[in-house]
């Protein structure tokens, strides 16, 4: 017979690990990705192969020649910054080479040089997105147009549209009211924009697929709801007051939440365990912080999108709130 | 243009020569007056803040040194003679002498004594392996192998022997700072002194069950049978609790209680290889690996 | 608050209480309970019969030793426990089963009586009855409440929320009557109204057993309780059943609960009405990997080797560890030689596979421990913490609140042993507070 196996209590543990949360936060991003390949054809999949690839490329040469530790990729972490990177920049031809410098910074400065999973303090995905949108600013607001309900093109980009947020900043800075802008002919429908069919990020687009995938993670308590509600309910509530000062200046609420990266940001970018708070009245003031940031930028910055920015801020603010936020003691 | 140039250049250095001259009244306004050389023997100092002296680190011990204006009851075992020698020149004071001394690790290699007689899988700390149950070994008193010896230690001179599960120590490094032997639960560590030649005896067990208990744990426990007690010439030797120890300061390492301990429980180290009898050719062949080995500890 | 739903795995449900028969050599340890160890008043030759008191409480955090086998007293020496540890023990060859003659070993239910409540006291402590949750308290002193502080609720622990033990449900389903009239005697001990049994609701089966007999009894009243790990605990168990809150670094007393196990109470009964002290454990012989699944009355003293040849002959080659308690709370064996004491609950047998802790990986700060926490903590600083050695800080975080529930370990994605590093932490926090006093 073997060796009696001895430990401290307990001597059972849930099928829970690290490998299984990350995997099964691939899965929820899934729809995104499908309705992007609908709408932009197979640059989506191309960008987002890429992108994936070389996050866990960078992820395994760190690992074993500059940290010279056991390889991590197999737990998925990177596989998931590889997603969530090529879902924040638009599906066009040029991101096939831009994204992996956008990899290399997510891998190298935004996770690996912290120590690896768990201990960077802001979402590598986001850090990649932000430096490339600044040192690429043309081809990362250049936005394919998206096609009509079945890939018409493959690897051209033909034509290229405009996000809705840009369409709108740009009126605004022409003297334009919002409400000339929203009754304009390019401005898309409001149902476009829940499925999806306008330009932009290509996993930002489908409010609809996000929210499937968002749910799916509800439900294997991956994230919880404090999170994403507070977020896109602060964004709600401070665009919906904003709009009912002035309705020419400021955009609705509906439109607000629908449109840019919210969705995207608040269900999965923001709810990201490593940089977001553990305790629930934590992530309450985490969600609030990233929607009151997202309208200001929004509103009042030079950006026309304002969510990567507001949830790297928050992040920033994550180790406070882990040290104000407690929970609630059972005996005090 | 350069209007904007000169603009930027003359705000940014008004604003520099007002924090300078704020820095400097504030350096002045709150200057901390502390004796100069408190900082001079903290130079001298390793600055390892390994703590081995009981202070809270090398400021603090070079704070004690000045406060009291002598080295008496202050000794910092990493820096040693040397170190010694240059606080006492400072403080202008006698130089405080000690005997060297080095970490010793009171327990035979488990996986030649002890066999393994479960797995443990729990956190890798001795300290919390302790309260949990008695150890891979099944001797309470025995080492644990978890390494919290290894993690104290500053100097890298504690290393775990993957093959044995017990930890070595790498006497030329080691200062005898006592930080392993204060972290082992099981107070296996002791400091000794050096010796003449780097040349020690000691009972590596610190067993204290009934001989035939003892036995039955570990091939190699001390049983306290007292034979060696008999044998040391120099009176060296006490046995308490079933276990012997050997008192550094009065042991010559004649190395007599050494072949006298029927569980070779008691260990030497550095002395020379035992040279080869002629006429006992065949026998001492296989004994020679394992007489290397004790030595090589 | 928090909590975790562990596989429940209660395989050995429908398996009736056995006797099992007394080995050749009985090893009776001498501290089987919280606190110092009796002494012994045997000598070597002395002839003893079962039930006949073998050590004596002298301290005062204590019980008394009784002999569980009739025969002639070998040696006073050290036995090793179930961890390795030498203890104090009385060794005993079995000749025969002589009981003592005031015992009633009739199967009669004696319902009346008659004692006083300090009378049931001083029997108590007589008998050597200890809490059977698993802390083995002394019942005699839980049961004198000390001066200026006042008994309201009389809570009896049957959540029985650990997997895979049985012993409290089969000892519900069989000895209701007797559990019944055992509660009684410690209301009347305690001069409290009413007295509370709280049972998980996922035992329908003891609910109405305990439900029926309990209305033939005057002031028992059944609590169904939620199914959640740790629901038993002391703590949220007051909470579950009168809404009260055991403040930091008190006792349950401090709010006027007494807490006991279902199993105690069938102690108390044979106890006071049978003049039987405890000498028997109900234990569980369960394990996934086991041929078949057992409930017995065991001798206390008995090894865990024989109780393994006597129920499953030995065991499967696969065996990873055995567990004297549950998976969640209880200590993994590491001696089979070792003998039985009071308050052990089961052996508990699991394979290889689960046996295994899986490799640590890093933290990546979900928060699931702090959710899962009951006692509503932070088991991911602690582990921080203490690994770093911050002592006075993990003291400020109320470590000491942590009753060491697992729940943190159990729910760790990242598998990091939290709870070992919780215990490492409250030792260190202790031995400071220790040191400067």
């Amino acid at each position: 017979m073997n060796l009696l196996n001895i430990s401290g209590s307990p001597h059972v543990h849930s099928d829970e690990s690290t490998k299984r949360i990350m995997w099964r936060v691939n899965l929820a991003l899934v729809p995104a990705l499908i309705v992007a390949t609908l709408f932009f054809g197979v640059n989506a999949l191309l960008v987002s192969l890429i992108s994936v690839v070389s996050c866990v490329l960078f992820q395994w040469l760190i690992e074993k020649f500059i940290l010279k530790v056991p390889s991590t990729i197999g737990d998925g972490s990177a596989i998931v910054t590889g997603l969530l990177l090529a879902f924040n920049v638009p599906a066009s031809s040029s991101m096939l080479w831009i994204v992996i410098i956008g990899a290399l910074v997510a891998i190298a400065i935004g996770k690996m040089s912290f120590g690896g999973l768990g201990r960077n303090p802001f979402n590598p995905a986001l850090v990649g997105r932000v430096f490339l949108l600044i040192s690429f600013p043309v081809q990362m607001t250049t936005w394919p147009k998206a096609a009509s309900w079945f890939p018409t093109r493959f690897l051209t980009d033909a034509d290229s549209g405009a996000t809705p947020l840009g369409l709108i900043k740009e009126g605004v800075k022409s003297g334009q009211s919002i409400k000339d802008i929203m009754a304009s002919a390019d401005m898309p429908s409001l149902c476009d924009i829940f499925l999806g069919h306008i330009g932009g990020s290509m996993g930002e687009i489908s409010a609809l697929a996000i929210l499937i995938g968002a749910i799916y993670l509800l439900c294997r308590k991956i994230i919880s709801w404090h999170i994403p509600v507070s977020f896109i309910g602060t964004a709600f509530i401070f665009s919906g007051i904003l709009w009912l000062i002035s309705p020419d200046k400021f955009l609705d609420p509906v439109t607000t939440i629908l449109t840019g990266g919210i969705m995207l940001g608040a269900c999965f970018m923001a709810t990201d365990m490593v940089t977001s708070p553990m305790a629930r009245s934590g992530q309450l003031i985490f969600g609030f912080g990233c929607g009151l940031l997202t309208v200001i930028i929004r509103n009042w910055g030079a950006y026309p999108e304002g969510v990567s920015f507001a949830i790297l801020i928050m992040n920033s603010v994550t180790p406070l709130l882990n040290r104000w936020c407690k929970p609630r003691r059972f005996a005090c | 243009m350069t209007n904007d140039i000169l603009i930027a250049v003359a705000v940014l250095g008004a604003l520099g020569i007002l924090f300078a001259v704020v820095l400097f009244i504030v350096a002045q306004k709150f200057k901390v007056e502390e004796n100069p050389l408190i900082d001079e023997v903290a130079d001298v100092l390793p600055g390892a803040n390994c703590g081995g002296c009981g202070k809270a680190g090398c400021r603090a011990f070079a704070e004690a040194c000045v406060q009291q204006g002598n080295m008496e009851g202050l000794r910092c075992a990493p820096g040693g003679d040397a170190v010694a020698a240059k606080v006492a020149e400072l403080l202008g004071c006698a130089v405080a002498q000690g005997e060297p001394q080095v970490a010793v690790v009171r327990c035979n290699p488990s996986c030649k004594g002890a066999s393994r007689r479960s797995n443990y899988d729990g956190l890798r700390s001795c300290a919390f392996q302790n309260t949990v149950y008695t150890g891979e070994s099944g001797c309470p008193f025995g080492c644990l192998g978890c390494g919290d010896c290894v993690a104290a230690c500053q100097f890298d001179a504690i290393k775990m022997d993957p093959e044995t599960g017990v930890p070595v120590v790498d006497a030329d490094r080691c200062t005898a700072c006592g930080a392993c032997a204060k972290a082992c639960p099981r107070r296996i560590i002791e400091l000794r002194n050096k010796g003449r030649k780097d040349r020690r005896v000691f009972v590596s067990c610190v067993n204290k069950e009934k001989g035939a208990q003892a036995r039955k744990t570990c091939d190699n426990a001390c049983i306290g049978c007292g034979k060696c007690e008999k044998v040391c010439p120099m009176g060296a030797i006490t046995i308490a609790d079933n276990l012997s120890y050997i008192d550094f300061t009065k042991c010559i390492a004649c190395r007599k209680c050494v072949v006298e301990c029927p569980t070779h429980a008691i260990h030497d180290v550095g002395f020379p290889a035992p040279a080869k009898k002629p006429e006992a050719a065949p026998a001492p062949a296989p004994a020679a690996p394992q007489a290397a080995k004790t030595t090589a500890e | 608050m928090g909590g975790v739903h562990p596989e429940e795995n209660k395989i050995s449900n429908d398996a009736a209480i056995e006797v099992m028969p007394v080995g050749k050599q009985m090893v009776v340890l001498m501290n089987q309970h919280l606190g110092a160890p009796a002494t012994p008043v045997v000598q070597k030759g002395d002839k003893v019969k079962v039930g006949q008191l073998i050590g004596e409480a002298q301290a005062f955090m204590c019980a008394n030793v009784h002999s569980p086998v009739s025969g002639t007293v070998l040696k006073i020496d050290t036995c090793k426990d179930a961890f390795g540890i030498s203890k104090p023990a009385v060794y005993i060859n079995v000749e025969g089963d002589e009981w003592l003659e005031t015992i009633d070993r009739t199967p009669d239910i004696k319902r009346e009586c008659t004692l006083e409540p300090k009378e049931i006291v001083a029997k108590l402590k007589e008998m050597g009855i200890v809490g059977l949750g698993g802390a083995t308290f002394p019942a005699h002193i839980k049961y004198s409440i000390p001066e200026g502080k006042k008994a309201e609720y009389l809570i009896i622990n049957a959540a029985e929320c650990e997997p895979y033990l049985t012993s409290d449900l089969r000892v519900m389903l069989e000895h209701a009557e007797e559990i019944c009239i055992g509660i009684s005697i410690l209301r009347k001990a305690l001069g409290v109204p009413a007295a509370y049994v709280g049972i998980e609701s996922n035992k329908p089966q003891a609910i109405k057993v305990m439900t029926e007999t309990a209305s033939r009894f005057e002031g028992i009243v059944i609590e169904p309780l939620k199914v959640k790990y740790p629901q038993g605990a002391e703590k949220q168990l007051i909470n579950a059943i009168t809404g009260r809150k055991v403040p930091s670094g008190k006792l349950p007393i401090d709010v006027g609960c007494v807490v006991s196990n279902v199993g105690t109470t069938f102690a108390v009964y044979e106890a006071i009405q049978k003049n039987k002290p405890l000498i028997e454990n109900i234990l569980t012989v369960t394990g996934k990997e086991l041929p078949s699944q057992h409930n017995y009355i065991v001798r206390i003293g008995t090894t865990y080797n024989e109780i393994i040849a006597h129920s499953i002959g030995q065991l499967p080659e696969t065996t990873g560890k055995v567990i004297s308690g549950g998976t969640m709370m209880g200590k993994a064996v590491a001696n089979l030689d070792a003998p039985t004491v009071k308050g052990n609950a089961s052996v508990l047998v699991i394979g290889e596979k689960e046996a295994r802790r899986n490799p640590e990986t890093a933290c990546i700060r979900c928060g699931k421990c702090m959710n899962a926490c009951p006692m509503g903590l932070e088991p991911y600083l602690f582990s921080a913490l203490v690994k770093n050695g911050r002592t006075d800080e993990s003291r400020q975080h109320n470590i000491l609140d942590c009753i060491e529930c697992g729940c943190c370990y159990f729910s760790c994605p990242a598998n990091k042993p939290l709870l070992d590093e919780i215990r490492l932490g409250k030792n260190r926090v202790r031995a400071a507070m220790a040191a400067k006093k």
